[in-house]
């Protein structure tokens, strides 16, 4: 439903140009769930930019569901189709109650009063902060500010929602609650997620991983795949998931296991005929 | 705590008056304003008097708390009013040396801490009364019909609604970044008014670029939720007059038709 063909991209700052991204390409299906690695200043912030719009590219296309981003026409329709959340939820959420905020999108679309008010419901109850709906944004936990910046952006019936880095600046409890809502948002209701990410767990239940390096794809596969390659990813300057990592030791002492663990229940089906061997 | 503090002084309630159309409010401020210039009789103080308790009573909101707002004025008060009695001249009431108090001064005088009192408390009772997001609301509605002579109406709304989410914010970052700059040695306490006045510099210089980045970051949000200004915006919550609406504005004009019949009287 997005494609990204060719796309090259360089910000320019005063007498300095930086290539950001090079000559990439990527598409994005309907209803999976793909997870974007790179480290910091890979380009993956400047790829998700590209993806509705927000930033436009130097050469090559991007088309969301057949339009090109350059056509200022569709510009609001590919807002629409593509939702966006960032890092910082403070810095997202415009209004002082919460569920004006979640009315702001569909208001700037033009929706008639009486369809805010259920979209408005209906996302804040998508992301569970239905008792939330009079608060005070302000008042509310982190991991509780971006479900209400994901409420946001569902309130446009979006067909995809590009979350960047959503968890960077979460404590634990609050970026398992973010992600547990994105994963559920992706598996019942089919939403398309483009995750972003340097939290390798979070890669660990995505459909398909792309690791993004010095503004250029270098791998594409499944967690399974990206990750048993341990030391091509330390290469790059990427962690792989804990548990994948400590089977990764252990081979290394010369244990015999597989070497695309990556959950603890996984490595424990592994380990526990090992250890009744060597009772 | 310093996040404690409201802003507007908003008192939820579910009264009457709380739930009268934010734009019918100001309005009816604004028509209460002139009424209380126009009154200049003992008569006609007594109507604004059990105009304005009366609607105090049916807010429900403590007589106490609309009085505090009159505490920062106290000053204002007694100055002018010691200005208006001895300086206004008339018959001779009595003279503390040099000056002599007046008759028509101690008329004024009361004329004048009447006027203020009953202003400070009528207009307290708008902001106590409606939430300053309804108030928002009100003012953008209002203005609407400036806008085609070139006043940005929802422009000033938006940035009113802005300004109101991100207080709490930023007085939270203020907070933050005292601790931390205190943690490094600095000092807020000390000093005169401009050895302290310099010692805020390395709090403000943080608090500004962090304000700028906070801006620069919601306005890619909010473009990313399809913000483009006020054309064809619509709202989640329509602001509609009922019956309520009218009846009050009937009582608000009749009121200031009888003060207006007073002076005339």
């Amino acid at each position: 439903m997005i494609e990204v063909k060719n796309v090259s991209f360089s910000y320019n700052q005063e007498d300095k140009t930086t290539e950001v991204l090079k000559n990439m390409s990527l598409t994005v299906n309907q209803g999976e769930f793909l997870v974007i690695l790179g480290r910091n200043g890979s380009g993956k912030s400047t790829l998700a930019k590209l993806l509705n719009a927000v930033l436009v590219p130097d050469s090559g296309t991007v088309t969301v569901m057949g339009m090109d981003t350059k056509d200022e026409q569709h510009l609001f329709d590919i807002r629409a189709c593509v939702g966006m959340v960032f890092q910082n939820p403070d810095n997202q959420i415009v209004a002082s109650v919460v569920e004006e905020d979640v009315a702001f999108a569909p208001e700037n679309l033009g929706v008639p009063s009486g369809e805010i008010k259920k979209r408005v419901e209906e996302s804040l109850k998508a992301v569970g902060m239905s008792h939330y709906r009079k608060h005070a944004p302000h008042l509310l936990s982190g991991g509780q500010k971006q479900r209400v910046a994901i409420a946001g952006v569902l309130a446009m019936n979006p067909e995809c929602i590009v979350l960047d880095e959503p968890t960077a600046m979460l404590d634990p409890i609050g970026r398992l609650d973010v992600l547990k809502t994105v994963q559920k948002l992706n598996r019942e209701e089919g939403m398309t997620v483009v995750l972003i990410t340097h939290h390798m767990e979070e890669a660990v239940e995505a459909d398909r991983v792309v690791v993004v390096h010095h503004g250029e794809i270098v791998k594409s596969g499944s967690p399974r795949e990206i990750f048993s390659n341990v030391n091509e990813m330390k290469e790059m300057g990427l962690a792989v998931p804990q548990v994948t990592e400590l089977a990764h030791e252990l081979i290394g002492q010369g244990v015999t296991l597989r070497n695309d663990v990556l959950t603890e229940e996984e490595l424990l089906e592994e380990l526990l005929p090992l250890l009744e061997e060597s009772r | 705590m310093i996040k404690d503090i409201t802003i507007g002084q908003f008192f939820p309630g579910d009264s009457v008056i709380h739930k009268l159309d934010p734009r019918f409010k100001i309005i009816f401020t604004l028509v209460y304003i002139i009424a209380v210039f126009l009154a200049n009789s003992l008569l006609a103080y007594t109507m604004v008097a059990v105009f304005v308790f009366g609607s105090i009573f049916l807010s429900r909101i403590p007589v106490k708390h609309t009085l505090r707002g009159l505490k920062s004025v106290l000053f204002i008060i007694a100055f002018t009013a010691l200005f208006n009695l001895f300086l206004t001249e008339g018959e001779p009431l009595f003279s503390i040396g040099p000056v002599t108090a007046t008759k028509e001064g101690l008329r004024m005088t009361l004329l004048m801490i009447a006027r203020v009192f009953f202003l400070i408390i009528g207009t307290t009772l708008l902001t106590f009364t409606t939430s300053p997001i309804m108030l928002t609301d009100g003012i953008e509605s209002l203005l609407k019909p400036f806008a085609k002579i070139g006043l940005p109406a929802h422009e000033l709304a938006m940035m009113m609604t802005i300004a109101l989410r991100f207080i709490p914010t930023l007085i939270e970052e203020t907070d933050k970044i005292m601790k931390a700059q205190t943690a490094r040695g600095a000092d807020f306490e000390s000093g005169n008014l401009f050895q302290r006045a310099k010692n805020f510099v390395p709090l403000l210089v943080p608090l500004f670029i962090s304000a700028f980045r906070r801006a620069d970051e919601l306005a890619t949000a909010m473009e990313c939720r399809c913000y483009h200004g006020g054309q064809n915006r619509t709202r989640m919550r329509v602001l509609k007059a009922g019956s309520r609406d009218v009846f009050a504005a009937i009582t608000v004009f009749a009121f200031c038709g009888l003060i207006v019949w007073t002076r005339l009287g």
